[in-house]
């Protein structure tokens, strides 16, 4: 039932609508509405009870498994919410006097600061709004660099066959023309089809490490070699950066910017897609390009930063300053965790990824990289069995759905055929994981003795398979009333 | 540990079903010189209690001021019931709904939102969102050079007075791509556009962006600006308050032919003001234009047994599918506030709304009175306005900023950054949330400093 079908005429909530509103008979009538929009007309009690009900129709990591690779899908702690939620921070408008904003400055201030101590790079602008925006963020400064210098003729990017769609659809709205670096049987990147790219047309690169792939770029220092080498910049997405974290960081590894998801590695809520955060970091170099605005310390009070102090800036990405809320919730799950608490969390995500792969490969799944090390996340694929029972990894996905566990990532990287990326994060317990072993084991056993029970699947769930084919074929985007 | 439940014994048992001594040994790909050991620049961590009374104190240095300031932000009264149900975990810890039948909660709010967006705006489609206003326009910006194949090069004109951070933005994020911007001039008397358009030949120019209301608060003549737009086969992007569209003319009726794509700032619709964000972008257009279109989409359609049910759909626009010929990099974007923004339609309703609408209108015009009122104070610009005005003042509005700020009264924004012409310009919002009390206050306190002021001076 949509909320508009349980809508009635003349329904209203009184108590949520000014209790004055005088016709405003000054403005010209062919600039005034004349038909009201359709909206429904319902109760509060209906209105609660009809979101509520919608929400217990999705999966979400506070009632679910949800090992989704690549999206970091960790506990997002209530105190975190609850703090970034107090009223003095909602009620804070973006626009006001740096007087009367020292509580956010300082917390945006210090996550900069703490940004820039994890990633080993100088200086952090908070403001992209997503993690796509912080890689346009990133590949524009490089773009910005260049041409500063007069260098023109740098209109090429490279970008690994593995890497996230983002990448190559960022590096086109900066301008760019795209060059696709694969990789080889081990998952790295390949260095000979590297040199071979590389020419004087290179802007730079964008790379992910550890990689898409789930496992570590081994030979990175020489990658940014050839690259340096070649007059081009690196650019590092940060999707990964659970992984490595007080373990290792980008810039040491030659990276000159990158982006963070604040989302994923500091653990704020993904709300059905979206609000994310993509701060971005860069190294000296790059340091005079990161958008604005960001926040000054004198010592005594804290500022924006802007064009006019930043003249080189690549500019303004929002109208304010990014995803404030989620920058002070960043803030605050760093500050609970502290310098130890950061270490851990690339720790024990590193080890419960280890211990899912090893218990599968033990249980007979096939691992997509079976000698390497799995970082964060690890990939297996079901090539084998979609060949010789004629079931899918859609299929098994779905099938995880019955058993009341979110699908891992499906069908990417597409190297991989028939693949699952895996990534659990730290937060989940040994008893989560042995049930998901258990679960994957008592899905293939029934793709090998009743297949059609998984190619069928879900089965438990509000609704069944969907016929995505018929939603692209016969548009039905909005709601139209008989 | 914070927020890792692993005992010593799992650890042990972990470690040996992998075949290594320690968790370090997990890292043993990571070149050696690359390692580092520690981040003990860092501070060690709080617990939730020390936490909280840090965090009490910054939140308290940051509120309590009584908020008259707009440009772009609003302050709106949100229903209880709006984060409440929003903050649901269901709906706060869920992610983009890739796997649909796990998904159909947020699915099916997506699309009711979709179909109160779109007939907010009196348009046929609208995306289930994108970052903010000011990337939102960018977008449209972007959509506009792909979907208007008749205009010669890409060259945009954009009003004079659109808000300077939506003008910024726009550059920032859409000049790499070689598209011209231009501006669309106002009237410095009316503040709004002005009405002797400009002569262009057809197919100079792919699209106009306007503003309504535009960034002084002031109503434009949209159905003429349109229609001249139109006639030179641009299309015309509407930037739009969406309370304000519960009151005045809904952009897909401007004009003969209606407005081509409507974006704006999602935020008014029960989001607060929380320093900027996060807010939402929205965007609508015509189902022409559909394919053009950036950010999801979701559609109806029925699952196996023939039950309605919904799903992403047109993906084949976006950047995991189509990757370097995607229409946009855009892959999270702003669900949660989504989610807010339905649950506050869902509650006004289209009648809440227009009173939302109409009673900020009318207290805007009270404040706007009793300022004017005052001698020295004029109304800067005389055209029709929604919830925003600009007055001059007889000294710099940054001294009156300073001297409601000490009575706690947040009174506008200075304008005098912007343009010389606006010197002594101050730019006030006043919403529904305000009250004759409120509105009395205001008043007296810019009467107490302007005597202050001019006594100070006199001396």
């Amino acid at each position: 039932m949509l909320i508009f079908e349980i809508s009635a005429k003349g329904r209203r909530n009184h108590l949520q609508a000014p209790r004055h509103a005088p016709a405003a008979n000054d403005i010209p009538a062919h600039l005034l509405r004349h038909k009201a929009p359709l909206f429904p007309e319902v109760s509060e009690l209906q209105v609660v009870r009809h979101y509520t009900q919608l929400s217990r129709k999705n999966f979400s990591i506070d009632t679910q498994f949800y090992p989704l690779g690549s999206c970091t899908m960790k506990y997002n702690p209530r105190g975190v919410h609850q703090l970034a939620s107090l009223e003095g921070f909602l009620q804070h408008h973006p626009l006001t006097p740096a007087s009367h904003s020292q509580g956010y400055l300082q917390s945006a201030y210090e996550l900069q600061q703490i940004l820039s101590h994890i990633t080993g790079l100088s200086a952090v602008s908070l403001t992209p709004m997503a993690g796509a925006q912080g890689e346009f963020a990133g590949v524009a400064m490089i773009r910005a660099y260049h041409l500063s210098r007069g260098d023109t003729a740098r209109t090429e990017f490279l970008v690994p066959d593995a890497a996230h769609g983002t990448n190559p659809a960022t590096a086109v709205m900066c301008g760019f023309r795209i060059k696709e670096i694969p990789t080889d049987k081990h998952g790295d990147v390949d260095l000979d089809a590297l040199r071979a790219a590389v020419g004087p047309h290179t802007a730079g690169i964008m790379l992910t490490n550890p990689s898409t792939l789930g496992v570590f770029e081994r030979r990175i220092g020489e990658i940014a070699k050839i690259i340096h080498a070649a007059g081009g910049l690196l650019y590092y997405d940060g999707a990964n950066l659970n992984a490595i974290l007080g373990k290792c960081r980008p810039g040491d590894m030659g990276f000159d910017v990158m982006h963070i998801n604040l989302h994923k590695t500091f653990a704020t809520p993904h709300g059905g897609g979206g609000p994310g955060s993509g701060p971005v970091a860069a190294n000296d170099r790059l340091k005079p390009f990161l958008p604005t605005p960001i926040v000054g310390y004198d010592g005594k009070q804290y500022r924006w930063l802007t064009t006019k102090d930043c003249p080189q800036s690549i500019g303004r990405l929002s109208a304010f300053m990014g995803n404030a809320g989620i920058i002070l919730r960043a803030n605050i799950y760093a500050r609970l965790l502290g310098r130890e608490g950061l270490c851990r969390v690339s720790e024990y995500a590193t080890l419960n990824a280890n211990y899912l792969m090893a218990r599968l490969q033990q249980a007979g799944f096939t691992l997509a990289f079976p000698d390497r090390r799995a970082s964060h996340e690890f990939i297996i694929t079901f090539k084998k069995e979609a060949k010789t029972l004629g079931v899918s990894a859609k299929d098994i996905a779905k099938r995880l759905l019955d058993y009341g566990v979110h699908a891992p990532t499906t069908y990417f990287p597409l190297l991989v055929p028939e693949c699952f990326l895996i990534e659990p994060t730290e937060t989940e317990s040994k008893e989560e994981l042995d049930n998901f072993i258990n679960i994957l084991i008592t899905i293939l056993k029934e793709a090998q003795e009743s297949p059609d029970l998984v190619k069928q699947a879900p089965h438990n769930l509000p609704v069944r398979r969907l016929d995505d084919l018929k939603a692209a074929k016969e548009l039905d985007l909005t709601w139209q009333e008989k | 540990m914070p927020f890792i439940p692993h005992t010593e014994d799992d650890v042990k048992t972990m470690l040996k079903a992998i075949g290594v001594n320690s968790t370090d040994d997990l890292f043993d790909e990571i070149p050696s010189n690359l390692r580092i050991n520690d981040l003990n620049a860092l501070d060690a961590g709080l617990n939730e209690m020390a936490m909280g009374r840090d965090m009490k104190e910054r939140a308290a240095r940051d509120g309590g001021l009584a908020c008259f300031l707009g440009a772009g932000a609003y302050e709106h009264h949100i229903p209880a019931a709006v984060w409440q149900i929003a903050s649901r975990g269901e709906f706060l810890t869920a992610y983009t709904p890739y796997q649909a039948e796990a998904s159909q909660g947020t699915l099916q709010l997506l699309y009711e939102y979709q179909t109160m967006m779109a007939n907010l705006m009196g348009l046929e489609v609208s995306n289930a969102s994108l970052y903010d206003g000011a990337s939102a326009l960018a977008e449209a910006v972007l959509m506009a050079v792909r979907a208007n194949t008749a205009a010669k090069e890409p060259r945009i004109l954009i009003a004079g007075n659109l808000h300077p951070h939506y003008r910024q933005t726009i550059e920032a994020l859409v000049r790499p791509q070689g598209i011209l911007l231009e501006t669309l001039p106002y009237n410095d008397k009316t503040g709004c556009l002005e009405t002797q358009l400009p002569k262009i030949e057809n197919g100079d120019i792919v699209a106009v962006a306007i503003a309504q209301p535009n960034f002084f608060g002031g109503i434009e003549e949209v159905d003429a600006i349109t229609d001249w737009a139109h006639q030179h086969e641009a299309l015309v992007i509407a930037v739009v308050n969406p309370i304000a569209m519960a009151l005045l003319k809904e952009p897909g009726v401007w004009g003969q032919r209606g407005a081509d794509i409507v974006c704006g700032e999602g935020q008014p619709l029960g989001i607060p003001l929380a320093s900027g964000g996060p807010y939402f972008g929205f965007l609508c257009t015509k189902m022409d234009y559909v394919r053009q279109m950036p950010g999801r989409l979701i559609g109806r359609t029925v699952d196996q047994d023939g039950k309605p049910g919904f799903s992403l759909t047109l993906q084949a626009r976006e950047q995991h599918i189509r990757r370097a010929k995607a229409t946009s990099n855009i892959c999270t974007n702003q669900g949660l506030a989504v989610t807010a923004a339905t649950i506050y339609m869902s509650l006004l309703g289209a009648s809440g709304l227009s009173d939302v609408a109409k009673a900020s209108h009318a207290n805007s015009k009270a404040l706007c009175a009793a300022l004017t009122a005052i001698p020295g104070i004029r109304l800067r610009f005389n055209s029709p306005y929604f919830h925003e005005f600009v007055i001059e003042c007889p000294c710099t509005a940054d001294a009156l900023i300073q001297a409601l700020l000490k009575k706690n009264v947040l009174a506008g924004l200075d304008l005098s950054v912007l343009s010389p012409k606006l010197d002594h310009c101050l730019l006030i919002c006043v919403t529904e949330t305000k009250t004759s009390d409120d509105i009395h206050t205001y008043v007296n306190e810019v009467q107490h400093a302007l005597q202050h002021i001019t006594t100070t001076v006199e001396d």
